[in-house]
């Protein structure tokens, strides 16, 4: 498979305190669905700042496709807080990054009604973000991220103020749309079921300043059991190793 | 229910002692004018062309120096709020003209304008400039930072970008309760910029108190009262539509 994204030497510092990144070197696969996991503070949303575009890196390079399309933006970013525009309606929440890509507003109106369809909640178009559900709100922000179709979609611990049963619908729900899409996704969790459950790769943050301690192929047939010998044993071993990173760090 | 009629038991009462205290000799009727002779007053205000005359001509500076004074002090209020640099250089200016009171201008409107219309509105302008002034500044300083990040990640990175799409509508509370404040201030100030000789209701004003018809006063200060009275409800029609998303 190509490489999408390719991540070289970053360096990342916020203010004088000692650099969150450096040196971190990676690359993304088109169309891979990758997990990254990591202690509390490692900097994993770190990561997906400068990904998209919201922090400038100190040093290093992130090259991908960038070429200005119609309708597209090469990155979107689903926020772990929905983050939703209370003063927008619905479907123009989820139009927000269509605007200014050259789309006529008829046409942009168009794509996020059909993205909204998507996530189904189609018929939640016309209402204010507050007269929805904290699941339906955080599907507003997968769906404001998707409308863009973007190449890479960076999700920051989505699910994790969700309870269980949404959470697991909203995995499905974001592996339907992987298929139908082929969007490459980075789907940073502190959840090692849900990474599991979701990604062909697990890849875990440690250190200071964090490079990737350990990468896990997930090579479990889809549709995923929870309640395999084989996906358990796929969790413990991430677990043995997160907890491994954490104690040395704890030791330095 | 309960309240509106406590609200009007509150007011007959007001009326009716204020209606006593004349009549019954506690006070000189010059002194305080007893309601029953306000309509004829009124009637008299009408008949003789001055009360027309006086309310329309209060409007078009009201209408004028309110939509003025606002505008700019939005307008500059969001722009020091956005721009760290114009916040700096006018941090003292603003520290040297806020606490200078409206009546104060009132020699340098008729040095700038003479005794006209323009000297009246320039009063009321500075009368709500300020109010808008901090109420847009402290609005969009407090604009959700997260949103913002938003429209950065989203790619609407200018300022103009995030002035329309986070900054305007995020502020729209803040702006309009200020909005609000200055409406009520403005009456106030066109008595003051009329009172110098503008015509106006302010003007009309001081002509009966000149000839002690306190009771001519009194129509016109109830007359400003309904007038405010007219605008404010228009105005809470008018922002509860502006902000029918909020909860
Ligand atoms: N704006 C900031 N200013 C200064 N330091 C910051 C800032 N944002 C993050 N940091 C620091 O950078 C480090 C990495 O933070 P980051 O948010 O990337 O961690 P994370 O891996 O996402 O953690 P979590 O799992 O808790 O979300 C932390 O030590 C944090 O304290
Ligand atoms: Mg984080």
């Amino acid at each position: 498979m190509a490489t999408l994204v390719d991540i070289k030497d970053l360096a990342i510092a916020y203010g004088k305190a000692p650099p969150v990144l450096a040196g971190f070197t990676a690359a993304l696969e088109r169309g891979s669905f990758t997990a990254v996991v990591g202690p509390s503070g490692v900097g994993k949303s770190t990561l997906l700042r400068v990904l998209s575009g919201l922090t400038a890196p100190a040093a290093g390079t992130v090259d991908m496709p960038m070429q200005p399309e119609k309708g597209r933006r090469p990155v979107a970013l689903v926020f772990q807080e929905a983050r939703l525009l209370p003063w927008r309606r619905v479907l123009e929440n989820v139009s927000f990054g269509l605007e200014g890509t050259g789309l006529s507003k008829v046409e942009r109106t168009a794509r996020a009604q059909e993205t909204l369809d998507l996530v189904g909640l189609g018929q939640m178009a016309g209402r204010w973000p507050h007269q929805l559900s904290g699941g339906q709100r955080q599907r507003i922000n997968l769906a404001r991220a998707l409308s863009v179709r973007p190449d890479l979609l960076l999700l920051d611990e989505p699910f994790s103020a969700l309870d269980a049963i949404t959470r697991q619908s909203l995995q499905d729900e974001l592996l339907r749309l992987w298929h139908e899409t082929r969007t490459t996704m980075l789907f940073v969790t502190h959840d090692l079921d849900e990474a599991v459950y979701l990604a062909d790769r697990v890849v875990l943050l440690g250190g200071k300043p964090a490079g990737i301690v350990r990468d896990f192929p997930v090579d479990l047939a889809r549709p995923r059991e929870r309640d395999t010998a084989n996906f358990s044993d796929a969790v413990r071993e991430i677990r043995a190793a997160l907890s491994e990173s954490v104690n040395d760090g704890a030791g330095i | 229910m309960h309240r509106t009629l406590l609200a009007a038991l509150g007011l007959i009462a007001f009326v009716l002692l204020w209606e006593a205290a004349p009549r019954f000799g506690f006070v000189s009727p010059l002194f305080v004018p007893p309601p029953s002779g306000l309509p004829s007053a009124f009637l008299r205000e009408i008949q003789a062309g001055y009360w027309v005359s006086a309310v329309l001509a209060s409007l078009r500076h009201y209408a004028l120096g309110l939509a003025l004074g606002t505008g700019l002090g939005v307008a500059l209020g969001i722009a020091t709020a956005l721009y760290d640099g114009l916040d700096a250089a006018l941090s003292w200016v603003v520290r040297l003209l806020r606490p200078v009171p409206g009546l104060a201008w009132v020699p340098f409107a008729i040095v700038w304008f003479g005794i006209s219309e323009t000297a009246a509105t320039f009063i009321i302008i500075i009368g709500v400039f300020w109010i808008n002034f901090y109420a847009a500044y402290g609005a969009a300083k407090a604009v959700d930072k997260d949103l913002l990040e938003v429209a950065d990640a989203f790619g609407h990175r200018g300022t103009l970008a995030k002035l329309f799409k986070i900054v305007l509508p995020g502020s729209t509370a803040g702006i309009l309760a200020g909005a609000r404040t200055g409406l009520g201030q403005a009456w106030m100030a066109v008595v003051a910029a009329e009172l110098f000789g503008v015509p106006g209701l302010g003007q009309r004003m001081m002509q009966a108190s000149s000839l002690l018809a306190t009771e001519v006063v009194v129509v016109y200060m109830i007359t400003i009262a309904a007038l405010y009275g007219l605008t404010d409800a228009l105005f809470v029609q008018l922002r509860d539509r502006l902000l029918r998303w909020q909860r």
